[in-house]
């Protein structure tokens, strides 16, 4: 499609962080005027990648090649890529809700005059743009009274202020419903007609599969494979294959769990977003966990899997529309988070920082913060109790630390992980959902994690865990359900299913299924 | 220099605001020809600066939940003037106005508190306007002019201890049993403390230090005991103190010892994290603005007890010397750190500067200045410190709740920063 030299080529990109090689020798070609797809799993590398190239990474920070237009670049921050032509929309929007269209296309660089901004020739040149993104909104308009994907559209608009060349965007669509992603992905291709060359990070294959002309997918931090392909004829089960394609060593412990009585049952299960209206996170969902059984939801970043496991912990999140709940076979209402402990249920947030603990506290308290009944004696927290409590789970759960009296914000991923799990051990609960319990943290943490995930089950508890990696889930799962776009697509074997088929299931959207 | 750890903790620099005071102490006592540290001052020094660490105790729980009451001395002076309106003019016996006074406090509270907990206005707002509406209504109901108060409500706020027993032991036989009870609880605690940590199996520790530690506490008490005690005839510990006393062992169980107290931390230090383990936090922000304003309209109360008449001014500018102990006391302005004792030191420090200042002569807008800048410097110190990595000098006094020891995060922030994929928004209702 091009004969134009490539436009940008990222030769051996190595970016290392402390301990983990998270890009280990990526190499890609751009060509001029593609829309150019990056896939990966969550954690492959393709977010790092875009910030080396966009200059978040400063040039030293790295190593390897960046050719852009034929020269070789070294940008030192945001604003040298930017110079050049090259812009970055990040997949949550940084845009600022309470300014105007105009002033927020033009935040950083405003038209200005005498030194003091040029008001109409903002608006006017606001317009053109919004005119060249197809977005028809009084530029005066606060951004926060725009929907999702007429803020996605502002952020183009933006980009195309800074005369850009090269768009990168990240999860574009994630945010967004099947409209505004169809226009979002109409608009690409018209970007593309007026030779603006874009790269894509996307999840979803089905819209890969419509506009792309190359794939690179990253895996590991390094380049699996990278090829053309014509828009509308792409070969998706290759790049699931090249997405997936690692051998499972023993990395997970051996386990046979002896699954029991259902201990949860939910029941069409209906949560509307709490922003957008209309959108659905939980879509019509039903499932079981039973009793000893380790159950693995899989499913993309933005699927809806925090959703409904934050929706059933006391509606933490988003609106509830309809469902129930059953636990041991009875209908439950858990109203709120109190509710939803009192009935048995424990959720460890995926985001420990800003959900999951508080920092500042000791690790003796973080343990029993969410069943402070357990350690109350006559009206008072019982400290001895408290700390005999604490230091019992620092021992069989190998936490690693001098005393529990230390902040739990001084320890590492993985301890932080096992105090969080200690945390919602000791309510001791009937059914516990761990999202993505071992994000952040090393292998060998994981492993023992794993243990723990096993031995919860063997101890007659209902342990469902959502997780971005497959493989983690094919090691400890049981069963898997596979959600897509807040439906539940799926329920396999873990045993007898591979990282493939839950790939597709993951992908299936209504209408284009990939299978 | 291991003993000195083993008696103190092994944070030495725990005690660096404690360590302060005493120095202030005794340096205005030098400086000032010996008049700092005698009976008749530190007796002032309790009974007129009780109303604000009353106050200060009340802070320091907002504070740690992340709010500020801006409106404390508004509401006291409010409370403070309804309660010597309701003796003077209604004829109200003066238990009942106190009673109904504390009362009308608690209720402003819950006025402040549900603004913020159902509406969820900060409390900065909605106690600004608080300070303007309690004002207004001070100076509105009081027709400008003071009003009496009976020597009951005096009684309260400057009052001693009764004389009894036998005279040979040169002081206050009240204010002995006092001291005498405050160690044999303190001594007692102490060694509690270390038989049940003996029992629950720590290896190592020694009695020799616990023992040292209760010998120091009995010193410094019975110091303190005979210089409040062995003032002229028919002074003792003043009543005030007895109440500040009181109110702090009470708030000190409440905040360190409590679930409720937990709670308190836990919404301060995360939100977020407190609502996804079953913390009503609306609830706690309502509860800590109700008690805020029934601790100022006590506050108020003991104010127009010393100053035997309440007047349309009064409690001008108290929220800002609460605020400040509270600061000084190490507190966090982003919440989840502050402890009640801790406040109180900060408190005693900025009482002790005013005290000793006054005694060397300085004025009133100097002392002022001075106050500034030790504020600062001492906000300064301890957040400099925290950048530091070290842990938080003054916000631990005696503390177990104040934080947990916070070393090098660096390690543990740089693991999480692997994972580059974005998050999807999560938006908590």
């Amino acid at each position: 499609m091009t004969t134009a030299p490539p436009i940008l080529k990222m030769r051996d990109i190595v970016k290392v962080f402390p301990g983990v090689r998270a890009l280990d020798g990526v190499t890609m070609t751009v060509n001029t005027g593609d829309i150019h797809a990056i896939c990966g799993e969550n954690g492959a590398g393709k977010s790092t990648l875009m910030k080396v190239l966009s200059g978040v990474y400063p040039h030293g920070d790295y190593e390897g090649q960046i050719i852009y237009r034929g020269e070789e670049v070294a940008f030192k921050d945001i604003k040298g890529s930017e110079k050049e032509g090259i812009v970055i929309i990040h997949q949550e929007l940084a845009l600022i809700p309470e300014l105007s269209v105009a002033e927020n296309i033009f935040l950083g660089n405003e038209l200005v005059q005498r030194g003091l901004i040029d008001r109409r020739r903002s608006m006017r040149e606001a317009t053109d743009l919004l005119a060249r993104v197809g977005l028809e909104v009084d530029p005066s308009t606060p951004v926060k009274n725009l929907g999702v994907g007429q803020q996605q559209l502002v952020e183009i608009a933006k980009a195309l202020s800074k005369n850009v060349r090269l768009l990168i965007l990240d999860e574009p669509t994630a945010a967004l419903n099947e409209d505004d992603s169809a226009n979002l992905l109409d608009l690409m291709r018209g970007l593309q007609g007026r030779g603006i060359t874009s790269i894509m990070i996307s999840h979803k294959l089905n819209e890969i599969a419509a506009v792309a002309n190359a794939v690179t997918i990253i895996r590991d931090g390094r380049t699996m494979e990278t090829y053309p392909v014509v828009a509308g004829q792409v070969d998706e089960d290759r790049i699931i294959r090249a997405m997936v394609g690692r051998s499972l060593d023993n990395r997970y412990p051996e386990h046979v769990s002896n699954p029991g009585e259902v201990a949860l049952e939910v029941r069409d299960w209906v949560v509307e977003h709490p922003v957008v209206p209309g959108r659905l996170v939980c879509d019509h969902s039903n499932f079981v966990a039973r009793r000893g059984e380790i159950l693995g939801f899989a499913g993309l970043m933005g699927a809806g899997r925090t959703e409904l496991a934050r929706s059933l912990f006391g509606r933490s999140y988003g609106i509830h529309r309809s469902g129930t709940v059953l636990m041991h076979g009875q209908e439950v209402e858990l109203t709120d988070v109190r509710s939803a402990i009192r009935n048995g249920l424990a959720y460890v947030p995926e985001d420990r920082k800003s959900l999951g603990l508080n920092l500042i506290d000791p690790i003796k308290a973080t343990i029993v913060s969410a069943h402070l009944k357990g350690v109350e004696r006559r009206g008072l927290v019982d400290e001895r109790a408290e700390r005999r409590i604490a230091e019992g789970y620092r021992k069989s759960l190998r936490i690693k630390a001098p005393s529990v009296d230390i902040g739990v914000g001084t320890l590492s991923g993985g301890n932080q992980q096992k105090v969080a799990l200690a945390k919602w051990m000791f309510p001791d609960p009937d059914v516990l959902i761990l999202d993505e319990p071992t994000r952040g943290i090393d292998v060998g943490a994981k492993y023992e994690i794993y243990k723990l995930i096993q031995d919860l089950a063997d101890q007659g508890k209902a342990v469902i865990v959502i997780s971005s990696e497959l493989p983690e889930l094919l090691g400890i799962s049981d069963r898997i359900h596979t959600i897509c776009e807040g439906r539940i697509t799926g329920e396999v074997d873990a045993k007898t299913t591979d990282q493939e088929t839950l790939m597709r299931l993951m992908t299936t959207t209504s209408g284009t299924a990939a299978a | 220099m291991n003993v000195i750890k083993q008696v103190f903790g092994t944070n030495v620099r725990q005690f660096t605001m404690v360590f302060a005071l005493v120095a202030l102490l005794v340096g205005f006592h030098l400086a000032s020809g010996g008049r700092m540290l005698t009976s008749s001052n530190v007796q002032n020094l309790i009974s007129g600066n009780a109303y604000v660490l009353i106050l200060a105790i009340g802070m320091v729980m907002v504070i740690v939940v992340g709010h500020i009451d801006l409106s404390v001395g508004s509401v006291a002076g409010f409370t403070g003037m309804s309660v010597a309106l309701g003796i003077h003019q209604l004829g109200l016996p003066w238990w009942i106005a106190i009673v109904l006074g504390l009362l009308l406090g608690a209720l402003i509270g819950a006025w402040h508190g549900l603004w913020l907990s159902k509406l969820g206005i900060p409390g900065f707002i909605t106690t600004l306007a608080g300070m303007m509406i309690f004002r207004g209504l001070t100076i509105w109901i009081s027709g400008s002019v003071s009003v009496p108060v009976p020597d009951q409500i005096h009684f309260l706020g400057s009052g001693y201890l009764p004389e009894w027993g036998p005279g040979f032991t040169g002081m206050n036989n009240s204010t002995l049993l006092l001291g005498i009870l405050a160690i044999a609880v303190l001594a007692w605690s102490q060694i509690s403390t270390h038989r049940s940590r003996v029992a629950d199996g720590e290896t190592g520790l020694d009695i020799t230090p616990v023992i040292i530690r209760v010998v120091l506490i009995a010193a410094v008490i019975a110091y303190v005991t005979w210089l409040f005690g062995s003032g002229r005839p028919g002074t003792s510990f003043p009543v005030p103190g007895v109440i500040l006393v009181l109110l702090v062992i009470v708030y000190h169980v409440l905040t360190q010892r409590t679930i409720f107290g937990r709670h308190i931390y836990a919404v301060g230090g995360n939100k977020a994290a407190a609502a996804l383990s079953g913390v009503n936090v609306s609830r706690v922000y309502f509860l800590v603005m109700l008690n805020m304003s029934f601790l100022a309209a006590l506050a108020g109360i003991l104010f127009v007890g010393r100053a035997t008449a309440a007047g349309p001014n009064d409690g001008n500018g108290w929220e800002l010397d609460a605020i400040a102990a509270v600061f000084i006391g190490g507190a966090a302005v982003s919440g989840g750190i502050g402890t009640v004792a801790a406040t109180m030191v900060g408190g005693l420090v900025m009482a002790t500067l005013n005290s000793g200042l006054m005694l060397m002569g300085v004025g009133a807008d100097k002392t002022q200045v001075i106050k500034g800048f030790v504020l600062l410097a001492a906000v300064a110190f301890d957040v400099y410190n925290k950048s530091q990595g070290r842990p938080s000098v003054i916000g631990r006094v005696f503390g177990t709740k104040g934080g947990g020891q916070q070393g090098t995060a660096s390690t543990a922030v740089a693991e999480d920063d692997l994972r580059t994929e974005p998050t999807p928004k999560i938006t908590a209702d």
